[in-house]
């Protein structure tokens, strides 16, 4: 069964990695538009149920259903074209090509979905410019501030367009004045583009820019909103 | 806070009536608690018997006398003092909380269950803060910075108390 309205659930996830549990019947649903921030421990499971969610990895049971679809029967060729399509992602560390100039960077997932280069880079300057850091767009990410880098990784996991935004501990190595103004225009730019956000953070400041909290513990999920 | 002290500090730019002092406190520190007229007016009584404030005009309309008050030198040092002084930490150990879990453990009661909402209420907050600090200019987004960043203390003990219940409820409860 899935939550009324829900862009994307999951109902009682289970997942080992050998004798290990990391998902022990998890549920979660994200709306269109809807920023729900995923909190727990450390080894609480949060990580992998974002990637379970994001179709990264097989669960060993329970469903997702993503846009009425089953994600867990699509092979693995739809998976991935989901994730290219549909699906946006930005993590704590080392997502940036070295060798790649910042525009060159937020360009790459729509290069990769066949737009062509002209197109794909206007469109990687509209989002930098979004994400105000249009003024590095022709510099390499080992040159930019780790504020800037951050930035530029949000710019490209919205320059497709995505559905849902997948961001894992997104603010993590970042200082708190950063952090800050990442996670204001991250969720202002999601906001904006009635993105699904799946916010992966053991922040509780980082969480209160969501509009509702799923903690994770021990593989099992709360959502908060009916503990009141 | 000490209501007295801030008043007396908005006092120090120049002589007010308690009718503006109450609408600029309210305006500058009361977005969530604005201050009753009884307050200010016992509270400047209180000021004016101890040599705080004078009286710095009577206006008389056609309504009820309207005092104009005035810091003294007097008023001026203690708001000095005040501020020079550093507030005393809260304990932790003697607030609510504490005594919430630590009754229910002696209930036998579910206190994760009191801690869960406790968290669930803190979140609420926080996120209202962020909102208002998102829309807010400079001075909301430094009001709101201190309360979050006291509440991000507040949750950490919460979920460390959490993780740390069933050593708490060996040690609360009789053996």
């Amino acid at each position: 069964m899935t939550p009324a309205g829900s862009l994307l659930s999951a109902t009682d996830l289970r997942k080992s990695y050998g004798s290990t549990p990391a998902l022990d019947g998890a549920s979660f649903s994200v709306h269109p538009g809807e920023i729900v921030a995923v909190m727990g421990p450390s080894g609480s499971g949060k990580s992998t149920l974002l990637h379970c969610l994001a179709g990264i990895v097989a669960p060993d049971a329970g469903t997702i259903t993503y846009d009425g679809r089953d994600l867990t029967s699509l092979t693995d060729a739809e998976r991935s074209a989901l994730r290219r399509g549909e699906f946006g992602f930005v993590f704590q560390f080392g997502q940036l090509v070295p060798e790649l100039t910042c525009v060159e960077n937020v360009a790459l997932p729509l290069r990769l979905n066949g737009v062509k280069r002209k197109d794909a880079e206007r469109r990687a300057r509209a989002r930098l410019e979004q994400l105000e850091v249009d003024d590095v767009a022709g510099k390499r990410p080992g040159e930019v501030s780790g504020g800037q880098g951050q930035r530029v990784a949000v710019a490209r996991s919205l320059v497709t367009d995505p559905r849902v935004l997948f961001a894992d501990e997104p603010t993590g190595a970042l200082d708190s004045l950063n952090g800050e103004r990442v996670m204001e225009l991250l969720t202002d730019a999601a906001r904006e583009a009635r993105a699904a956000v799946v916010l992966v953070t053991h922040e509780a400041r980082v969480a209160a820019w969501s509009d509702r909290e799923v903690v994770v513990r021990d593989g099992r999920s709360r959502d908060m909103e009916f503990t009141r | 806070m000490s209501i007295g002290h801030t008043l007396l500090g908005l006092l120090e730019a120049g002589p007010r009536h308690g009718y503006d002092l109450k609408r600029t406190f309210d305006e500058t520190f009361g977005h969530d608690k604005p201050l009753h007229y009884g307050q200010v007016y016992s509270t400047m009584s209180r000021l004016l018997k101890n040599g705080l404030v004078e009286v710095d005009g009577v206006e008389s309309g056609g309504g009820p006398e309207r005092k104009r008050y005035a810091i003294t030198e007097a008023g001026v040092t203690d708001v000095q003092r005040w501020l020079a002084t550093p507030e005393k930490p809260e304990p932790y150990l003697q607030s609510t909380l504490y005594t919430k879990v630590v009754l229910a453990l002696l209930t036998h009661r579910d206190a994760a269950e009191i801690l869960d909402a406790q968290r669930a209420e803190h979140l609420r907050m926080m996120r209202m803060l962020t909102d208002r600090k998102r829309k807010g200019d400079l001075a909301d987004q430094l009001i709101c910075d201190h309360a979050l960043f006291h509440l991000e203390a507040d949750l950490r003990w919460l979920e460390l108390t959490a993780a740390r219940l069933d050593r708490l409820a060996r040690e609360v409860r009789p053996a």
